[in-house]
């Protein structure tokens, strides 16, 4: 059957959706709403992933306990980088953010002992026995496909990954109407006036950073489930870059246009994935690998160039400067 | 411990002259060029392809590798940059743009040359001696022809009327605009000498590795801009002397006698460590400004 016409696949790909709808929902948090120049969030992801998955393997905890340490896990995880990291300027915030990403993935591929190396979580547990994770949560996810009535696991997966990801945008949206919100975005326009009104502007952008590397952290958590098994190459900076691109997509300053990116992104991503017409089946499956990655980089720097507020972002509000 | 601090020197000063590269860059422009990795492959792989395939000298494949990389650096200013800086474009978009920049250029040098290994026709075994340390001999090509770039760079900017242009556009470009300063053929300057740093640079990483894929560029391109921010970011200057003490960090690191040496596949992680204190100290990095002017 082609794959194009099944349902399963599309499934798949909306899941994959809903996991960067999350991982972006924390961007547009820390840049969207705090201007802050975050490069690093698949980090922030990594922890939240690896927690649960250890705590889980080696402690042998519940997975209901050892998923909020997860959030709580990436949260902190921001809250230390930080505490350092934004009193330097912008530019070399966004570095030192990358960099914090990438000594994640260097201590995830080389403490073998904790991590299970870059055989990833397969080696979890003691040589010779595949470990799970995730079993509590497969038992979850076939309650809930039978209290649905669904046959696919896939749509039952969408149905939570969406059902999650609509609450956090809900809640998100919500948060941002808060005074705490107001006065996040008053800093994103005018640091020096907002703190010359009196407010702790450190502060609020370490919340902000916070807030949104939780958010990373539950992406990693629903990234681990989705898959039954994961390893330190699955958080490579350039998922990140994925992030900043759905982002951008949808726009910049606005909670609802996360998912509309995320969807956008998503069936681009798959979709060329399908270039099996002349004169792409004139190359290999790795040639068309490499054109795939091109296309994906030359559409951000096309969004840069001509829309900067993003598809649906708010012109007045917030433009790419 | 000599040989590390000789192994350090040798990677200190590929990391300083590709951070030249990228701050001299920054300071005209503001931008921070996140496809300046891919740029050091693009030179690599020219020099390669002179070097292999077509069966050069490898001193003059060197010289075509940096020619095209300046030529690739130069025609990107006039699609991609120069439109930008038109519309009065700002850090961020500038630096998004230069990722996607990153990922189009990466994937067409995979595209094009494949992902395998890739090596140049020099001898891998022949080794120097001096007293206690052992260097190879692309070792011994890279220090000294570092050493001889690093001199020259810092020369042309302390002394040539050019060099002295860049500086001051780097300090303050619309003074410089209004004191009758030709802003245009300056970042034309400033593009194709940070192109030839940069295919130098990848060619020097690409020897030393002895053996290179299209990948590494990326690889490489975190150290470097740690060297960057070390020294300060738009300091020419602080990006030699930021390069050449992470590249010694890294490889003194390991020491044995420094509490047992940490292990070298931490070296990228010792470059950030040292970065990270270094910014709490002097946030604006060595030789940096504190505020963005």
């Amino acid at each position: 059957m082609n794959v194009l016409a099944s349902g399963g696949f599309w499934a798949f790909v909306a899941v994959v959706a809903g996991i960067y709808t999350i991982l972006a929902l924390g961007l547009q948090v820390q840049f969207g709403f705090a201007g802050l120049l975050n490069f690093g969030q698949v980090g922030f992801m990594a922890i939240g992933a690896y927690t649960m998955a250890i705590l889980v393997v080696k402690e042998g905890w519940s997975t209901w306990l050892a998923a909020p340490l997860g959030i709580a896990a990436a949260a902190a995880a921001g809250l230390l980088v930080g505490l350092p990291a934004l009193r330097l300027r912008a530019d070399y915030f966004a570095i030192v953010t990358i960099a914090f990403s990438e000594i994640v993935r260097y201590v995830a591929t080389n403490e073998t002992a904790l991590t299970g190396g870059s055989q990833g979580t397969i080696a979890l547990g003691p040589i010779g026995t595949a470990t799970q994770y995730n079993g509590q949560w497969s038992r979850f996810q076939a309650q809930v496909q039978h209290s649905l009535g669904f046959s696919s696991s896939d749509a039952t997966m969408l149905v939570i990954v969406w059902g999650v990801a609509v609450v956090l945008l809900a809640l998100t949206w919500l948060v941002l109407r808060t005074p705490w919100g107001r006065v996040l975005r008053a800093i994103r326009d005018d640091e020096d006036a907002a703190a010359s009104l009196g407010k702790n502007v450190f502060a609020y952008k370490l919340q902000a950073l916070a807030l949104g590397a939780a958010l990373a952290g539950v992406a990693g958590l629903f990234y681990a489930w989705q898959f039954s098994f994961f390893s330190p190459d699955d958080f490579q900076p350039l998922l990140t870059f994925f992030a900043w691109m759905i982002l951008l997509l949808g726009g910049l300053g606005r909670v609802w246009a996360v998912p509309v990116g995320s969807l956008v992104f998503g069936f681009i991503f798959a979709g060329t994935r399908f270039l099996d017409f002349a004169p792409f089946t004139w190359f290999g499956s790795d040639e068309r690998a490499y054109l795939r990655l091109i296309i994906i980089g030359l559409i951000i720097v096309l969004l840069v160039m001509l829309r900067p507020q993003g598809l649906l972002g708010n012109r007045r509000e917030m433009v790419l400067e | 411990m000599l040989q590390l601090i000789a192994n350090g020197l040798v990677t200190g000063s590929v990391y300083a002259i590709a951070a030249v590269g990228v701050s001299l860059v920054y300071g005209i422009l503001r931008l921070v060029n996140f496809a300046y990795g891919d740029l050091m492959a693009f030179g690599a792989l020219i020099t390669f392809g002179v070097n292999g395939p077509l069966h050069q000298s490898m001193l003059l494949a060197v010289a075509a590798g940096m020619a095209a990389t300046a030529a690739l650096s130069v025609a990107l200013d006039l699609v991609l940059w120069k439109p930008l800086r038109a519309r009065r474009a700002g850090f961020m978009s500038l630096f998004l743009a230069s990722i996607g920049l990153a990922l189009v250029l990466r994937q067409l040098l995979l595209f094009v040359a494949g992902s395998g290994p890739k090596s140049y026709r020099i001898d891998p075994y022949r080794v120097f001696v001096l007293s206690s340390v052992r260097l190879s001999e692309a070792q011994v090509i890279t220090i000294a022809t570092a050493a001889g770039t690093i001199v020259a760079v810092g020369l042309f900017l302390a002394v040539t009327t050019t060099g002295r242009v860049l500086r001051a556009m780097a300090d303050d470009r619309a003074l410089a605009a209004v004191a009758g300063i030709d802003v245009a053929r300056a970042t034309r300057i400033a593009w194709i000498i940070s192109g030839l740093l940069a295919g130098l640079a990848g060619v020097l990483a690409a020897t030393v590795e002895y053996s290179f894929d299209p990948n590494f560029g990326f690889q490489l391109l975190l150290p470097v801009f740690a060297a960057v921010v070390l020294g300060g970011i738009g300091s020419a200057y602080g990006a030699l002397a930021g390069g050449l003490a992470l590249g010694l960090a890294q490889e003194v690191s390991t020491w044995s006698g420094f509490a047992g040496g940490v292990n070298p596949v931490y070296k990228p992680v010792v470059a950030f460590a040292v970065l990270a204190v270094a910014l709490l100290i002097r946030p604006q990095g060595l030789f940096g400004r504190a505020r963005l002017a």
